[in-house]
Protein backbone atom coordinates (compact mmCIF):
# COMPACT_ATOMS: atom_id res chain seq x y z
CA UNK A 1 0.00 0.00 0.00
CA UNK A 2 2.99 2.73 0.45
CA UNK A 3 4.17 2.26 -2.75
CA UNK A 4 0.83 2.74 -4.33
CA UNK A 5 0.09 5.83 -6.66
CA UNK A 6 -2.37 8.69 -5.47
CA UNK A 7 -4.72 7.44 -8.05
CA UNK A 8 -4.26 3.82 -6.61
CA UNK A 9 -5.33 5.42 -3.08
CA UNK A 10 -8.12 7.29 -4.66
CA UNK A 11 -9.70 4.15 -5.77
CA UNK A 12 -8.78 2.21 -2.67
CA UNK A 13 -10.55 5.10 -0.23
CA UNK A 14 -13.44 4.78 -2.92
CA UNK A 15 -14.10 1.36 -2.59
CA UNK A 16 -13.12 1.03 0.78
CA UNK A 17 -10.90 -1.43 0.98
CA UNK A 18 -9.28 0.91 3.67
CA UNK A 19 -9.94 4.08 5.30
CA UNK A 20 -7.98 6.91 5.60
CA UNK A 21 -7.79 7.08 9.05
CA UNK A 22 -5.91 3.19 8.44
CA UNK A 23 -4.11 4.97 5.62
CA UNK A 24 -2.72 7.58 7.93
CA UNK A 25 -2.63 5.17 10.53
CA UNK A 26 0.06 3.32 7.99
CA UNK A 27 2.00 6.16 7.54
CA UNK A 28 2.46 8.06 10.79
CA UNK A 29 3.48 4.37 11.91
CA UNK A 30 6.52 4.17 9.34
CA UNK A 31 7.25 7.76 10.47
CA UNK A 32 7.30 6.86 13.98
CA UNK A 33 9.61 4.26 12.70
CA UNK A 34 12.02 5.75 10.24
CA UNK A 35 11.68 9.34 10.43
CA UNK A 36 14.61 9.30 13.63
CA UNK A 37 17.24 8.72 11.01
CA UNK A 38 15.99 10.47 8.21
CA UNK A 39 15.17 13.72 9.81
CA UNK A 40 12.40 14.64 7.02
CA UNK A 41 9.47 15.68 9.51
CA UNK A 42 10.32 18.45 11.58
CA UNK A 43 6.55 18.14 13.65
CA UNK A 44 4.15 15.14 13.86
CA UNK A 45 0.74 15.75 15.29
CA UNK A 46 -1.22 12.40 15.79
CA UNK A 47 -3.72 13.75 16.99
CA UNK A 48 -4.10 16.42 14.22
CA UNK A 49 -3.66 13.99 11.15
CA UNK A 50 -6.57 11.22 12.41
CA UNK A 51 -8.96 13.76 12.96
CA UNK A 52 -8.76 15.07 9.57
CA UNK A 53 -8.59 11.52 8.49
CA UNK A 54 -11.90 10.71 10.91
CA UNK A 55 -13.37 13.81 9.03
CA UNK A 56 -12.50 12.79 5.31
CA UNK A 57 -13.75 9.14 5.93
CA UNK A 58 -17.05 11.00 6.74
CA UNK A 59 -16.85 12.81 3.32
CA UNK A 60 -15.62 9.80 1.79
CA UNK A 61 -19.13 8.00 3.67
CA UNK A 62 -21.36 10.81 2.64
CA UNK A 63 -20.32 11.04 -0.86
CA UNK A 64 -19.03 14.49 -0.73
CA UNK A 65 -15.33 13.39 -0.89
CA UNK A 66 -13.12 14.77 -3.94
CA UNK A 67 -10.39 12.63 -6.06
CA UNK A 68 -8.14 13.26 -3.06
CA UNK A 69 -9.88 12.89 0.13
CA UNK A 70 -8.32 11.62 3.05
CA UNK A 71 -4.94 10.92 1.60
CA UNK A 72 -2.12 11.66 3.40
CA UNK A 73 0.34 14.25 2.57
CA UNK A 74 3.59 15.76 3.73
CA UNK A 75 3.50 19.75 4.38
CA UNK A 76 6.52 21.66 3.74
CA UNK A 77 7.07 23.82 6.96
CA UNK A 78 7.30 27.18 5.11
CA UNK A 79 3.41 27.05 4.57
CA UNK A 80 1.75 28.16 7.71
CA UNK A 81 -0.92 25.88 8.96
CA UNK A 82 -3.49 26.87 11.71
CA UNK A 83 -2.45 25.00 15.13
CA UNK A 84 0.52 23.86 13.82
CA UNK A 85 3.94 24.37 14.73
CA UNK A 86 5.53 26.59 11.78
CA UNK A 87 9.16 26.64 12.02
CA UNK A 88 10.68 27.55 8.46
CA UNK A 89 13.70 25.89 9.56
CA UNK A 90 14.85 28.23 11.85
CA UNK A 91 15.32 28.91 15.94
CA UNK A 92 13.50 32.44 15.19
CA UNK A 93 10.24 30.52 14.42
CA UNK A 94 11.00 27.22 16.81
CA UNK A 95 7.91 28.19 18.73
CA UNK A 96 5.92 29.33 16.37
CA UNK A 97 2.13 27.94 16.38
CA UNK A 98 0.39 29.60 13.00
CA UNK A 99 -3.17 31.40 14.25
CA UNK A 100 -3.93 30.59 10.40
CA UNK A 101 -3.71 28.66 7.14
CA UNK A 102 -1.78 29.62 4.26
CA UNK A 103 -4.27 29.55 1.53
CA UNK A 104 -2.33 26.04 0.00
CA UNK A 105 -3.16 24.47 3.02
CA UNK A 106 -6.25 25.97 3.37
CA UNK A 107 -7.27 24.50 -0.14
CA UNK A 108 -5.70 21.22 0.61
CA UNK A 109 -7.41 20.33 3.71
CA UNK A 110 -10.79 22.54 3.45
CA UNK A 111 -11.53 21.84 -0.39
CA UNK A 112 -9.86 18.45 -1.11
CA UNK A 113 -10.28 16.52 2.23
CA UNK A 114 -6.42 15.81 2.28
CA UNK A 115 -4.90 14.93 5.58
CA UNK A 116 -1.74 16.51 6.27
CA UNK A 117 0.81 14.19 8.05
CA UNK A 118 3.10 16.31 9.73
CA UNK A 119 5.89 19.65 8.58
CA UNK A 120 8.69 18.55 6.80
CA UNK A 121 12.78 19.90 7.54
CA UNK A 122 13.88 22.55 5.05
CA UNK A 123 16.71 24.55 4.61
CA UNK A 124 16.14 27.71 7.21
CA UNK A 125 13.85 29.92 5.22
CA UNK A 126 14.12 27.90 2.07
CA UNK A 127 17.72 29.16 1.81
CA UNK A 128 20.66 26.38 1.04
CA UNK A 129 20.66 23.56 -1.46
CA UNK A 130 21.18 20.74 0.93
CA UNK A 131 19.28 20.95 3.91
CA UNK A 132 22.05 21.45 5.80
CA UNK A 133 21.34 25.22 7.52
CA UNK A 134 18.16 24.07 9.07
CA UNK A 135 17.89 24.69 12.68
CA UNK A 136 16.52 21.08 13.11
CA UNK A 137 19.70 19.22 11.50
CA UNK A 138 20.28 18.39 8.24
CA UNK A 139 17.93 16.02 6.16
CA UNK A 140 19.41 12.04 4.62
CA UNK A 141 19.06 10.74 1.19
CA UNK A 142 17.01 7.88 2.09
CA UNK A 143 18.80 6.49 -1.30
CA UNK A 144 22.85 6.93 1.21
CA UNK A 145 22.03 8.29 4.49
CA UNK A 146 25.58 9.46 4.00
CA UNK A 147 24.68 12.31 1.54
CA UNK A 148 22.28 15.27 1.32
CA UNK A 149 18.45 14.55 -0.24
CA UNK A 150 19.64 18.55 -1.30
CA UNK A 151 17.48 21.37 -0.84
CA UNK A 152 15.75 23.55 0.51
CA UNK A 153 12.65 21.34 0.36
CA UNK A 154 14.88 18.07 1.47
CA UNK A 155 12.79 17.03 3.89
CA UNK A 156 9.53 16.65 1.57
CA UNK A 157 11.88 15.29 -0.84
CA UNK A 158 13.00 12.43 1.51
CA UNK A 159 9.52 11.95 3.06
CA UNK A 160 8.45 10.70 -0.61
CA UNK A 161 11.46 8.56 -1.46
CA UNK A 162 11.40 6.92 2.00
CA UNK A 163 7.38 6.46 1.58
CA UNK A 164 6.71 8.06 4.88
CA UNK A 165 4.34 9.93 2.41
CA UNK A 166 2.50 9.52 -0.78
CA UNK A 167 3.35 12.89 -1.70
CA UNK A 168 4.76 16.16 -0.56
CA UNK A 169 4.54 20.35 -0.79
CA UNK A 170 7.51 21.66 -1.56
CA UNK A 171 8.69 25.75 -2.27
CA UNK A 172 11.02 26.62 -5.00
CA UNK A 173 12.77 30.19 -5.44
CA UNK A 174 15.99 28.84 -7.46
CA UNK A 175 14.88 25.10 -7.39
CA UNK A 176 14.30 24.28 -4.15
CA UNK A 177 11.51 21.29 -5.49
CA UNK A 178 13.11 20.25 -8.70
CA UNK A 179 17.00 19.52 -7.30
CA UNK A 180 15.67 17.64 -4.08
CA UNK A 181 13.60 15.75 -6.08
CA UNK A 182 16.21 15.07 -8.67
CA UNK A 183 18.59 13.97 -5.79
CA UNK A 184 15.74 11.71 -4.45
CA UNK A 185 14.10 9.96 -7.16
CA UNK A 186 11.32 12.50 -7.69
CA UNK A 187 9.14 13.65 -9.76
CA UNK A 188 8.69 17.79 -8.79
CA UNK A 189 7.04 20.33 -10.38
CA UNK A 190 7.20 24.37 -10.19
CA UNK A 191 4.42 26.17 -11.83
CA UNK A 192 4.44 29.04 -13.34
CA UNK A 193 4.96 32.06 -11.21
CA UNK A 194 1.46 33.26 -9.90
CA UNK A 195 0.00 30.24 -10.09
CA UNK A 196 -0.35 28.94 -6.99
CA UNK A 197 -0.86 31.48 -3.99
CA UNK A 198 1.91 32.42 -1.36
CA UNK A 199 -0.26 33.40 1.20
CA UNK A 200 0.69 32.18 4.38
CA UNK A 201 3.91 30.89 2.64
CA UNK A 202 6.61 32.23 4.42
CA UNK A 203 8.09 34.60 2.36
CA UNK A 204 12.24 34.35 0.89
CA UNK A 205 12.26 35.81 -2.33
CA UNK A 206 8.37 37.27 -3.44
CA UNK A 207 9.16 37.55 -6.83
CA UNK A 208 10.54 34.34 -7.23
CA UNK A 209 9.00 32.07 -4.64
CA UNK A 210 6.02 29.64 -5.72
CA UNK A 211 5.01 26.71 -4.66
CA UNK A 212 4.25 23.11 -6.16
CA UNK A 213 3.81 19.39 -5.59
CA UNK A 214 6.28 16.35 -5.20
CA UNK A 215 5.34 13.06 -5.02
CA UNK A 216 6.75 9.73 -7.19
CA UNK A 217 5.42 10.33 -10.86
CA UNK A 218 4.06 13.20 -12.99
CA UNK A 219 0.38 11.90 -12.77
CA UNK A 220 0.76 11.95 -9.14
CA UNK A 221 2.07 15.63 -9.33
CA UNK A 222 -1.01 16.52 -12.32
CA UNK A 223 -3.42 15.78 -9.28
CA UNK A 224 -1.76 17.17 -6.58
CA UNK A 225 -1.23 20.29 -8.56
CA UNK A 226 -5.33 20.31 -9.11
CA UNK A 227 -5.51 21.10 -5.01
CA UNK A 228 -3.39 23.33 -5.00
CA UNK A 229 -3.74 26.35 -7.87
CA UNK A 230 -6.32 29.11 -8.22
CA UNK A 231 -6.35 32.86 -8.02
CA UNK A 232 -6.30 34.32 -4.51
CA UNK A 233 -7.16 37.99 -3.08
CA UNK A 234 -4.52 37.34 -0.56
CA UNK A 235 -1.82 37.69 -3.06
CA UNK A 236 -1.25 40.45 -5.13
CA UNK A 237 0.69 38.43 -7.59
CA UNK A 238 -1.87 35.80 -7.86
CA UNK A 239 -3.25 35.59 -11.52
CA UNK A 240 -6.51 34.99 -12.12
CA UNK A 241 -6.79 32.21 -14.43
CA UNK A 242 -9.68 29.80 -15.41
CA UNK A 243 -9.49 26.80 -13.51
CA UNK A 244 -7.40 23.96 -14.73
CA UNK A 245 -7.53 20.07 -15.24
CA UNK A 246 -3.36 19.72 -15.27
CA UNK A 247 -4.02 15.89 -15.38
CA UNK A 248 -6.00 16.46 -18.76
CA UNK A 249 -3.34 16.07 -21.40
CA UNK A 250 -0.66 13.32 -19.49
CA UNK A 251 -1.78 10.67 -21.97
CA UNK A 252 -1.21 12.72 -25.33
CA UNK A 253 1.41 11.01 -27.55
CA UNK A 254 4.50 13.01 -28.27
CA UNK A 255 4.42 12.85 -32.14
CA UNK A 256 5.78 15.65 -33.39
CA UNK A 257 6.86 17.10 -29.81
CA UNK A 258 9.95 19.93 -30.23
CA UNK A 259 12.73 19.47 -27.82
CA UNK A 260 15.12 22.08 -27.17
CA UNK A 261 18.38 21.09 -25.83
CA UNK A 262 20.34 24.39 -24.42
CA UNK A 263 24.06 24.31 -25.38
CA UNK A 264 24.77 26.05 -22.84
CA UNK A 265 23.56 23.16 -20.03
CA UNK A 266 25.76 20.36 -22.50
CA UNK A 267 28.87 21.91 -22.17
CA UNK A 268 31.27 21.68 -19.01
CA UNK A 269 30.46 22.28 -15.91
CA UNK A 270 28.05 18.51 -15.24
CA UNK A 271 29.02 15.62 -14.43
CA UNK A 272 29.71 12.90 -16.97
CA UNK A 273 27.33 10.40 -15.60
CA UNK A 274 25.03 12.66 -15.15
CA UNK A 275 24.80 13.64 -18.91
CA UNK A 276 25.31 10.20 -19.85
CA UNK A 277 21.88 9.44 -18.13
CA UNK A 278 20.29 12.70 -19.77
CA UNK A 279 21.28 11.58 -23.24
CA UNK A 280 19.78 8.38 -22.75
CA UNK A 281 17.03 10.27 -21.94
CA UNK A 282 16.83 12.05 -25.19
CA UNK A 283 17.30 8.61 -26.85
CA UNK A 284 14.27 7.86 -25.61
CA UNK A 285 11.93 10.42 -26.24
CA UNK A 286 12.99 10.55 -29.55
CA UNK A 287 11.62 6.94 -29.39
CA UNK A 288 8.96 8.09 -28.22
CA UNK A 289 8.29 10.41 -31.41
CA UNK A 290 9.85 13.92 -30.63
CA UNK A 291 12.53 15.78 -32.34
CA UNK A 292 15.05 17.80 -30.98
CA UNK A 293 16.88 20.99 -31.98
CA UNK A 294 19.79 22.38 -30.27
CA UNK A 295 18.66 26.30 -28.38
CA UNK A 296 20.62 28.92 -26.45
CA UNK A 297 20.26 30.41 -23.80
CA UNK A 298 23.33 33.10 -23.94
CA UNK A 299 22.75 34.56 -20.82
CA UNK A 300 22.30 31.85 -18.40
CA UNK A 301 25.49 31.79 -17.17
CA UNK A 302 24.53 35.05 -15.82
CA UNK A 303 21.42 33.68 -13.90
CA UNK A 304 23.23 32.65 -10.73
CA UNK A 305 25.09 36.16 -9.95
CA UNK A 306 21.79 37.53 -10.72
CA UNK A 307 19.87 35.80 -8.53
CA UNK A 308 22.54 36.15 -5.89
CA UNK A 309 21.64 39.74 -5.76
CA UNK A 310 17.81 39.57 -6.67
CA UNK A 311 16.80 36.66 -4.01
CA UNK A 312 19.02 37.79 -0.90
CA UNK A 313 17.78 42.04 -2.03
CA UNK A 314 14.24 40.53 -1.37
CA UNK A 315 14.58 38.44 1.81
CA UNK A 316 16.74 41.26 3.56
CA UNK A 317 13.13 43.01 2.94
CA UNK A 318 11.22 39.95 3.57
CA UNK A 319 12.93 39.09 6.41
CA UNK A 320 13.15 42.85 8.61
CA UNK A 321 9.36 41.28 9.58
CA UNK A 322 11.71 39.06 12.19
CA UNK A 323 12.28 41.29 15.30
CA UNK A 324 11.40 39.96 18.16
CA UNK A 325 8.27 41.89 18.65
CA UNK A 326 4.99 40.19 16.70
CA UNK A 327 5.64 36.72 16.72
CA UNK A 328 9.15 34.59 16.87
CA UNK A 329 12.12 34.45 18.99
CA UNK A 330 13.31 37.41 20.87
CA UNK A 331 16.88 37.57 22.94
CA UNK A 332 16.27 36.99 26.64
CA UNK A 333 18.76 39.78 27.42
CA UNK A 334 18.87 43.49 25.93
CA UNK A 335 18.92 46.93 26.57
CA UNK A 336 17.66 49.21 24.53
CA UNK A 337 15.32 48.55 21.45
CA UNK A 338 17.91 48.79 19.00
CA UNK A 339 19.76 46.00 20.78
CA UNK A 340 16.87 43.75 21.33
CA UNK A 341 16.52 44.11 17.41
CA UNK A 342 20.52 43.09 16.51
CA UNK A 343 20.66 40.14 19.33
CA UNK A 344 17.45 39.04 18.43
CA UNK A 345 18.39 38.33 14.85
CA UNK A 346 21.77 37.51 15.72
CA UNK A 347 20.68 34.73 17.87
CA UNK A 348 17.43 33.78 15.60
CA UNK A 349 19.08 33.52 12.57
CA UNK A 350 21.44 30.50 10.96
CA UNK A 351 25.09 32.01 8.99
CA UNK A 352 23.69 30.98 5.65
CA UNK A 353 20.65 33.72 6.78
CA UNK A 354 22.54 36.30 7.84
CA UNK A 355 25.20 36.07 4.78
CA UNK A 356 21.98 36.68 2.05
CA UNK A 357 20.55 39.12 4.93
CA UNK A 358 23.94 41.33 4.29
CA UNK A 359 24.34 40.76 1.14
CA UNK A 360 20.70 42.02 0.32
CA UNK A 361 21.38 45.12 2.96
CA UNK A 362 24.42 46.16 0.56
CA UNK A 363 23.06 45.64 -3.03
CA UNK A 364 20.14 47.84 -2.08
CA UNK A 365 22.55 50.54 0.54
CA UNK A 366 23.14 53.63 -1.33
CA UNK A 367 25.55 53.97 -3.71
CA UNK A 368 25.29 50.43 -5.03
CA UNK A 369 21.79 49.92 -5.99
CA UNK A 370 22.40 50.58 -9.61
CA UNK A 371 25.50 48.35 -9.87
CA UNK A 372 24.07 45.35 -7.98
CA UNK A 373 19.85 45.50 -8.11
CA UNK A 374 19.31 47.50 -11.15
CA UNK A 375 22.06 45.40 -13.01
CA UNK A 376 20.50 42.30 -12.12
CA UNK A 377 17.02 43.04 -13.18
CA UNK A 378 18.28 43.88 -16.58
CA UNK A 379 20.23 40.47 -16.78
CA UNK A 380 16.60 39.03 -15.55
CA UNK A 381 15.46 40.66 -18.50
CA UNK A 382 18.14 39.17 -20.46
CA UNK A 383 17.28 35.49 -19.34
CA UNK A 384 13.78 35.89 -20.02
CA UNK A 385 14.13 36.82 -23.21
CA UNK A 386 16.64 34.04 -24.06
CA UNK A 387 13.54 31.54 -23.05
CA UNK A 388 10.94 33.56 -25.03
CA UNK A 389 13.60 32.90 -28.56
CA UNK A 390 14.27 29.39 -27.59
CA UNK A 391 10.46 28.64 -27.29
CA UNK A 392 10.37 30.19 -30.88
CA UNK A 393 12.13 27.12 -32.12
CA UNK A 394 10.39 24.37 -29.53
CA UNK A 395 8.00 23.32 -27.44
CA UNK A 396 10.07 22.12 -24.57
CA UNK A 397 13.32 22.59 -22.94
CA UNK A 398 15.78 19.73 -21.98
CA UNK A 399 18.61 19.62 -19.78
CA UNK A 400 19.98 18.16 -16.24
CA UNK A 401 18.14 19.15 -13.32
CA UNK A 402 21.57 19.18 -10.91
CA UNK A 403 24.85 19.01 -12.28
CA UNK A 404 25.98 16.59 -9.73
CA UNK A 405 24.02 13.60 -8.24
CA UNK A 406 23.86 13.91 -4.42
CA UNK A 407 27.14 15.01 -2.46
CA UNK A 408 27.73 14.40 0.71
CA UNK A 409 26.90 15.64 4.33
CA UNK A 410 29.39 18.71 4.83
CA UNK A 411 30.92 18.30 1.77
CA UNK A 412 29.90 21.75 0.56
CA UNK A 413 29.17 23.21 3.89
CA UNK A 414 31.58 25.11 4.39
CA UNK A 415 32.01 26.81 0.62
CA UNK A 416 28.83 29.07 -0.18
CA UNK A 417 29.76 29.91 -3.64
CA UNK A 418 30.09 25.90 -4.19
CA UNK A 419 26.41 25.02 -2.80
CA UNK A 420 25.53 27.95 -4.80
CA UNK A 421 26.54 26.34 -8.05
CA UNK A 422 24.42 23.41 -7.68
CA UNK A 423 21.28 25.42 -8.91
CA UNK A 424 23.31 26.56 -12.20
CA UNK A 425 20.61 24.78 -14.35
CA UNK A 426 17.13 25.26 -12.35
CA UNK A 427 18.02 29.27 -11.41
CA UNK A 428 17.44 30.59 -14.72
CA UNK A 429 13.74 29.47 -14.36
CA UNK A 430 12.81 31.40 -11.28
CA UNK A 431 14.20 34.15 -12.86
CA UNK A 432 12.27 33.85 -16.00
CA UNK A 433 8.88 32.97 -13.90
CA UNK A 434 8.72 29.67 -16.50
CA UNK A 435 7.33 26.08 -15.44
CA UNK A 436 9.79 23.38 -14.69
CA UNK A 437 9.80 19.95 -13.76
CA UNK A 438 12.47 17.45 -12.92
CA UNK A 439 11.94 13.56 -13.39
CA UNK A 440 13.89 10.30 -12.65
CA UNK A 441 16.10 9.95 -15.73
CA UNK A 442 18.60 6.98 -14.00
CA UNK A 443 21.03 6.01 -11.82
CA UNK A 444 25.14 6.81 -11.12
CA UNK A 445 26.59 5.29 -8.69
CA UNK A 446 23.47 4.34 -7.31
CA UNK A 447 21.75 7.72 -6.89
CA UNK A 448 19.53 9.22 -8.82
CA UNK A 449 19.89 11.38 -11.40
CA UNK A 450 17.22 14.09 -12.73
CA UNK A 451 16.43 15.48 -16.06
CA UNK A 452 14.45 19.26 -16.00
CA UNK A 453 11.85 19.81 -18.27
CA UNK A 454 11.07 23.52 -18.71
CA UNK A 455 7.90 24.52 -20.52
CA UNK A 456 6.77 28.08 -21.57
CA UNK A 457 4.16 29.90 -19.25
CA UNK A 458 0.89 28.35 -18.10
CA UNK A 459 2.34 24.71 -19.95
CA UNK A 460 1.76 22.80 -16.71
CA UNK A 461 -0.18 20.31 -18.71
CA UNK A 462 2.20 20.26 -21.56
CA UNK A 463 4.87 19.31 -19.06
CA UNK A 464 3.27 16.59 -17.39
CA UNK A 465 2.27 15.14 -20.46
CA UNK A 466 5.61 15.24 -21.70
CA UNK A 467 7.13 13.56 -18.22
CA UNK A 468 3.85 11.30 -17.93
CA UNK A 469 4.76 9.56 -21.57
CA UNK A 470 8.63 9.16 -20.29
CA UNK A 471 7.20 7.34 -16.84
CA UNK A 472 5.06 4.82 -19.08
CA UNK A 473 8.04 4.28 -21.46
CA UNK A 474 10.83 3.87 -18.11
CA UNK A 475 10.57 2.41 -14.60
CA UNK A 476 13.29 4.98 -12.99
CA UNK A 477 10.45 6.68 -11.13
CA UNK A 478 9.26 3.13 -9.56
CA UNK A 479 12.69 2.46 -7.91
CA UNK A 480 13.11 2.63 -4.41
CA UNK A 481 16.24 3.16 -2.05
CA UNK A 482 17.07 -0.49 -0.36
CA UNK A 483 16.45 -1.06 3.46
CA UNK A 484 13.59 0.86 4.37
CA UNK A 485 10.72 -1.43 4.52
CA UNK B 1 36.03 44.72 -5.67
CA UNK B 2 35.80 43.47 -1.91
CA UNK B 3 34.23 44.32 1.64
CA UNK B 4 36.08 46.12 3.90
CA UNK B 5 35.32 44.79 7.46
CA UNK B 6 33.93 48.39 8.11
CA UNK B 7 31.68 47.69 5.41
CA UNK B 8 30.53 44.33 6.98
CA UNK B 9 29.99 46.12 10.28
CA UNK B 10 28.38 48.56 8.10
CA UNK B 11 25.66 46.55 7.11
CA UNK B 12 25.01 44.08 9.27
CA UNK B 13 24.03 47.12 11.97
CA UNK B 14 21.72 48.72 9.13
CA UNK B 15 20.14 44.91 8.69
CA UNK B 16 20.04 45.21 12.65
CA UNK B 17 22.33 41.83 13.15
CA UNK B 18 24.77 41.58 16.26
CA UNK B 19 27.72 40.69 15.06
CA UNK B 20 31.27 40.17 16.85
CA UNK B 21 34.81 41.34 15.23
CA UNK B 22 35.59 37.52 14.96
CA UNK B 23 32.24 36.51 13.25
CA UNK B 24 32.91 39.92 11.23
CA UNK B 25 35.72 38.52 10.06
CA UNK B 26 34.62 35.03 8.50
CA UNK B 27 31.34 37.14 7.26
CA UNK B 28 34.07 39.50 5.22
CA UNK B 29 35.58 36.27 4.09
CA UNK B 30 32.35 34.46 2.71
CA UNK B 31 30.42 38.05 1.35
CA UNK B 32 33.80 38.90 -0.89
CA UNK B 33 33.68 35.14 -2.52
CA UNK B 34 29.98 35.57 -3.54
CA UNK B 35 30.73 38.83 -4.73
CA UNK B 36 33.45 37.59 -6.73
CA UNK B 37 30.76 35.44 -8.23
CA UNK B 38 27.93 38.46 -8.44
CA UNK B 39 31.30 40.77 -10.48
CA UNK B 40 30.32 38.27 -13.69
CA UNK B 41 27.57 40.88 -14.19
CA UNK B 42 29.62 44.04 -14.50
CA UNK B 43 30.95 42.98 -17.51
CA UNK B 44 27.66 42.86 -19.30
CA UNK B 45 26.46 45.58 -21.18
CA UNK B 46 22.92 46.14 -20.64
CA UNK B 47 22.24 49.91 -21.71
CA UNK B 48 18.65 50.15 -22.74
CA UNK B 49 17.59 46.64 -21.24
CA UNK B 50 14.86 47.35 -19.04
CA UNK B 51 14.94 46.40 -15.55
CA UNK B 52 12.25 43.31 -14.60
CA UNK B 53 11.36 43.31 -11.13
CA UNK B 54 8.54 40.12 -12.02
CA UNK B 55 8.03 37.63 -13.89
CA UNK B 56 4.70 38.72 -15.56
CA UNK B 57 4.85 42.33 -16.10
CA UNK B 58 1.80 43.26 -14.04
CA UNK B 59 0.43 46.32 -12.87
CA UNK B 60 -0.69 46.41 -9.16
CA UNK B 61 -4.59 44.84 -8.73
CA UNK B 62 -6.90 46.69 -6.67
CA UNK B 63 -9.55 46.00 -4.46
CA UNK B 64 -12.50 47.44 -3.21
CA UNK B 65 -12.00 49.52 -0.27
CA UNK B 66 -14.36 47.45 2.25
CA UNK B 67 -13.42 45.29 5.50
CA UNK B 68 -12.82 41.50 5.27
CA UNK B 69 -10.99 40.67 7.83
CA UNK B 70 -12.57 39.83 10.69
CA UNK B 71 -10.99 40.84 14.16
CA UNK B 72 -8.48 38.43 15.67
CA UNK B 73 -6.16 40.32 17.37
CA UNK B 74 -6.16 38.13 20.40
CA UNK B 75 -5.53 35.06 18.54
CA UNK B 76 -2.33 37.11 16.62
CA UNK B 77 -1.20 38.39 19.36
CA UNK B 78 -0.86 35.04 21.44
CA UNK B 79 2.07 34.64 19.21
CA UNK B 80 3.82 37.14 20.79
CA UNK B 81 6.87 37.45 22.87
CA UNK B 82 5.15 39.99 25.03
CA UNK B 83 1.85 41.70 25.08
CA UNK B 84 -0.48 43.56 27.14
CA UNK B 85 -3.57 44.95 27.37
CA UNK B 86 -3.48 44.31 23.35
CA UNK B 87 -0.51 46.22 22.51
CA UNK B 88 2.67 44.75 22.05
CA UNK B 89 5.72 45.61 24.66
CA UNK B 90 9.00 46.84 23.75
CA UNK B 91 11.82 48.58 25.45
CA UNK B 92 11.15 52.01 26.16
CA UNK B 93 12.07 54.65 23.31
CA UNK B 94 10.99 57.44 24.47
CA UNK B 95 11.91 58.77 28.39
Amino acid sequence: MIHNSLKQLSQALAAKEISSVELTTLYLDRIARLNPEINAFVTVDRDKSLQMAQDADARLAAGTAGPLTGIPVAQKDIFCAEGWTTTCGSKMLANFVSPYDATVIRKMHAEAGLVSLGKTNMDEFAMGSSNETSYFGPVKNPWDLSRVPGGSSGGSAAAVAARLAPAATGTDTGGSIRQPAALCNLTGLKPTYGVVSRYGMIAFASSLDQAGPMAASAEDCALLLNTMTGFDERDSTSLDRPAEDYARALDQPLAGLRIGLPREFFGEGCSAEVMAAVQAAIREYEKLGATTVEVSLPNSHLSVPAYYVIAPAEASSNLSRFDGVRYGYRAPEYGSLDDMYAKTRAQGFGAEVKRRILIGAYVLSHGYYDAYYLQAQRIRRLIANDFAEAFKACDVILGPTSPSTAFKLGEKAADPVQMYLSDIYTIAVNLAGLPGMSIPCGFAGGLPVGLQLVGNYFAEAQLLNVAHRYQLATDWHQRRPAGLD
Amino acid sequence: MSLTLEQVQRIAHLARIETSESEALTTQGHLNGIFQLIEQMQAVDTAGVEPMAHAQDLSQRLRDDAVTETDRRAAYQAVAPETEAGLYLVPKVIE
